[in-house]
C-alpha cells in the first residue's frame, strides 16, 4: 500500500483468464434449476432425453465460446487522466472515467474468488448501480495497484482541496473494529425469523417434491393418529411442554439466523482512517474492502433499534454518492457504543449531535392534524367494517371495535413523535431526528446540500406548517411539519451557507 | 433574495400551451362518452353532459389557475421555483450546486415559442428542478447566466 504507484502505462490489459472459470461456475449454479426443470419435463419422454444431451453440450460449448469472446474483447487501459474500458463483441462500447470523478475503488471477493486469489474491482462514480464501472476479475495485487493509481491521480487533481482534516497522517489508524465477542452480542440483536419464512415459501414452491402434502391437515392428523398417537395421549402438560419447546426452537432459529448472518457479513470488521479517507474491511466468506474519501461523506446517519437502544448500542452510516453493496450509504460502525462513534464522526469532519443544541420540535398543529388524520382513517375503517358485518352477518359487528381501538394508540403515537422528533441547525450542520422507539438522527453538512424546498399540502397550507426538503446527494433529508416561518428561517440560513461555496470546491 | 421578492410570472402563452395539452388529453374521454351516448345505454346526456362539463372546466379554468400558482425568482446566485395548486412547492436551487442545465421544447411549446428550463443537482431529492413556460429566448438567456455563475475551476 505504501509503495508508489507505477507510472501510467499505455498498454491495454485484459482481466484475468481464470475469472472465466469463476464465471462458469457461477453460471452453472444458475443452470441447475433449468437442468432440473428440463429433466422433470423430459423424464417421461424416454428417447428424447438422449437427444437433449448433445444439444445441451452444443449450447454449453456455444456459451463458453461467447464468454471467451467477451473476455477477449474487453480491455482496459489506465491512462494519465482516466480509466478506459472497451468492451463488446458485435457492438463495441468504449467508456472513459476521469480520475477526479471516481468516488472510491472497492474490492470485493466472493468465497470462490478468494480461492483463486482474484478480486472484483468497482470504480464508484456516483452513477449508481448498473452504471458503475466494474472489472471482474483481476488479481488481488492488480486490484490494489489500480486503487493506488486512482488515488495518486485523484490526489493530483484535487490538491487544491485543503479542507480535509487529518490529511497529513502518514499511516492508517484503526477507528473502529469489532471483535468476535462484540459480533456475538450484535448477532443476538439481529434476531430474525426470515429463515422460517424462506423455508415456508420454499415448501410452498417445492411441495411437489415432498412425499406428502404438508398443507393437508387431515393427513397430518392421520399421521399423528398412527405412530404419533401417543403424542396426543400424553395429556395437557405434555402439550404445554411441547408448545414451549416449539416456541423455544423458533427463538433458537431466530437467534441462530441473526448470528450466522452477522458473522458472515461483519467478520473481521475494521474501519481505518487512511491518509485520504476511510477504509473498511469485513466479511467471512465474501470479503469486501471499501475505500471512502473523507470529503465525499455527505451526511451521517445515527441509527439504533428498539431493543438495542435500551442496552446503549448505536450504529453509524455515512451517506455518500457511492454505492455499498446496493445500499446508498456505508455502514461504518454497525454496532457500537455512543462514545465510540465520536472519533469516526470527527474524522469525517462532522460533529456529534449533543443534547445542548438548540433543538426544535415540529409544530403542535402538525401533530394534532396527523393524530386526527390517523384517528379518522381508523374510524373510517371501523365504520366500513361495521357496515359490512351488519349487512352480511358474517361475524359479530362488535369486531368493528378493533380498528376503533387502534385509533387511540395511533393518536398517542403522534404525541410521542412530537416529543421525540426534533431538528436543529448550528453553524455548519443540520440535525434531524426521526422516530420514537428506534430513533434515527441525520446529520448533514450545511454546505453539502444541493437545494431547499418548502412543500405544503392542502391541509398544511391552511394550518400554516410545511415540510422542508433538503437536497442531499445519496440520501434524503426532510424536516416535517415545522411552522412556515421556521421553515423559511432554516432555508434562508442554509442557502446562505450553500451559496458561499461552490460544489466543485467541496467534492 | 428574500421570500418577499415578487415572483416573476411565466410567459402568458404558457396558459395556452397547457390548454392545448389538456385538450388533447380530454379528447379520448369525450370520444368515449360520445360512443357510449350513441350506444344509447342510458337516457340521452347521461355520459356526454358531465364529461363535457368536466372537460370544459379542466381545459378553460385549471390551466389559468395553475399558471397563477406558478412563478420564479432569478436571484444573484440562486433560482427559486414556485409551483403547485394543491400541493405547493417552493424550491430554491443555488447555482453553485447545479450539475447541468437543460433547455427543452416539446412540440406544443415550440408552437407557442416556449421552453422548459431544467436544473439538475446531485441531491437525491429535487435531482432535477424544472421550470416550464418560459419564453424560449428567456430560457436560453437564463441558461447562459446560470452557466456563467457556475465556477468551472475543476473542469
Amino acid at each position: 500500500m505504501s509503495e508508489p504507484a507505477d507510472p501510467p502505462e499505455t498498454g491495454e490489459r485484459r482481466t484475468e483468464p481464470t475469472g472465466l472459470l469463476l464465471r462458469a461456475i457461477g453460471g452453472l449454479r444458475q443452470l441447475v434449476p433449468a437442468i432440473v426443470a428440463m429433466v422433470l419435463v423430459l423424464r417421461d419422454e424416454g428417447p428424447w432425453l438422449l437427444a437433449a444431451v448433445p444439444l445441451a453440450f452444443v449450447l454449453l460449448g456455444a456459451s463458453v465460446f461467447v464468454a471467451w469472446l467477451q473476455w477477449h474483447r474487453l480491455t482496459y487501459r489506465v491512462g494519465t487522466e482516466d480509466i478506459r474500458v472497451e468492451s463488446g463483441v458485435l457492438s463495441r462500447a468504449a467508456r472513459s472515467v476521469p480520475y477526479e470523478r471516481i468516488q472510491d475503488v472497492s474490492l470485493e471477493q466472493g468465497p470462490l474468488a478468494r480461492v483463486f486469489g482474484l478480486v472484483e474491482v468497482r470504480f464508484e462514480t456516483g452513477a449508481g448501480g448498473k452504471d458503475e464501472l466494474k472489472l471482474a476479475f483481476l488479481k488481488e495485487a492488480e486490484g490494489e495497484r489500480l486503487r493506488e493509481v486512482v488515488r495518486e491521480r485523484k490526489d493530483g487533481a484535487v490538491a487544491t482541496n485543503e479542507a480535509e482534516p487529518g490529511a497529513s497522517e502518514p499511516s492508517a489508524e484503526v477507528l473502529f473494529a469489532m471483535a468476535p465477542r462484540r459480533l456475538v452480542t450484535f448477532g443476538l440483536f439481529e434476531f430474525s425469523l426470515a429463515v422460517v419464512a424462506v423455508v415456508a415459501g420454499a415448501l410452498q414452491q417445492f411441495d411437489f417434491l415432498l412425499p406428502f402434502d404438508p398443507w393437508d391437515f387431515d393427513e397430518w392428523q392421520e399421521r399423528l393418529a398412527g405412530p404419533g398417537a401417543w403424542l396426543s395421549g400424553l395429556g395437557r402438560t405434555a402439550q404445554i411442554v411441547g408448545g414451549i419447546i416449539a416456541a423455544g426452537s423458533l427463538l433458537l432459529v431466530g437467534f441462530a439466523t441473526g448470528l450466522v448472518r452477522t458473522f458472515l457479513r461483519d467478520w473481521g470488521f475494521t474501519l481505518e482512517r487512511t491518509a485520504k479517507g476511510f477504509r473498511r474491511r469485513r466479511g467471512l466468506l465474501t470479503r469486501t474492502d471499501v475505500v471512502m474519501p473523507a470529503h465525499r461523506v455527505q451526511a451521517l446517519v445515527f441509527g439504533t433499534g428498539i431493543l438495542r437502544r435500551r442496552f446503549g448500542w448505536h450504529g453509524l452510516k455515512f451517506v455518500s454518492l457511492a454505492q455499498d453493496a446496493g445500499a446508498s450509504s456505508h455502514d461504518v460502525a454497525p454496532f457500537a457504543r455512543w462514545h465510540e462513534l465520536d472519533p469516526i464522526a470527527r474524522a469525517a469532519g462532522f460533529a456529534m449531535p449533543t443534547e445542548d443544541l438548540d433543538w426544535h420540535r415540529a409544530g403542535a398543529r402538525y401533530r394534532i392534524d396527523s393524530a386526527l388524520l390517523a384517528g379518522l382513517i381508523a374510524g373510517g375503517i371501523a365504520l366500513a367494517v361495521l357496515v359490512a358485518l351488519s349487512a352480511t352477518g358474517a361475524a359479530s359487528p362488535l369486531l368493528a371495535l378493533i380498528p376503533l381501538a387502534i385509533a387511540l394508540p395511533l393518536a398517542a403515537w403522534q404525541w410521542f413523535l412530537w416529543r421525540f422528533e426534533r431538528h436543529t441547525l448550528d453553524d455548519t450542520q443540520v440535525y434531524a431526528r426521526h422516530g420514537w422507539l428506534a430513533p434515527r438522527t441525520d446529520v448533514a453538512s450545511r454546505i453539502k446540500l444541493h437545494s431547499a424546498e418548502i412543500a405544503q399540502g392542502p391541509i398544511a397550507r391552511r394550518r400554516g406548517y410545511a415540510t422542508l426538503h433538503l437536497g442531499l446527494a445519496g440520501g434524503k433529508l426532510a424536516i416535517e411539519g415545522i411552522p412556515l416561518a421556521r421553515a423559511r428561517e432554516l432555508r434562508t440560513a442554509i442557502l446562505r451557507s450553500i451559496a458561499a461555496q461552490d460544489f466543485s470546491r467541496i467534492n | 433574495m428574500d421570500e418577499s421578492d415578487a415572483l416573476t410570472p411565466l410567459h402568458p402563452n404558457h396558459v395556452k400551451a397547457m390548454r392545448v395539452a389538456t385538450l388533447l388529453a380530454a379528447v379520448p374521454f369525450v370520444i368515449g362518452a360520445l360512443v357510449l351516448e350513441v350506444a344509447g345505454l342510458l337516457p340521452t346526456g347521461v355520459f356526454i353532459v358531465p364529461v363535457l362539463l368536466a372537460a370544459v372546466l379542466i381545459v378553460i379554468r385549471a390551466p389559468m389557475r395553475r399558471y397563477m400558482a406558478r412563478g420564479y425568482v432569478m436571484g444573484e446566485d440562486r433560482l427559486r421555483v414556485v409551483r403547485g395548486l394543491w400541493f405547493r412547492s417552493d424550491t430554491v436551487v443555488p447555482f453553485g450546486r447545479v450539475q447541468h442545465i437543460d433547455v427543452h421544447q416539446g412540440p406544443i411549446e415550440r408552437a407557442y415559442g416556449l421552453a422548459t428550463l431544467t436544473l439538475h443537482t446531485a441531491g437525491s431529492h429535487n435531482a432535477s428542478v424544472s421550470l416550464p413556460g418560459l419564453a424560449d429566448a428567456d430560457a436560453r438567456a437564463m441558461r447562459e447566466t446560470i452557466r456563467a455563475q457556475i465556477r468551472r475551476d475543476t473542469m
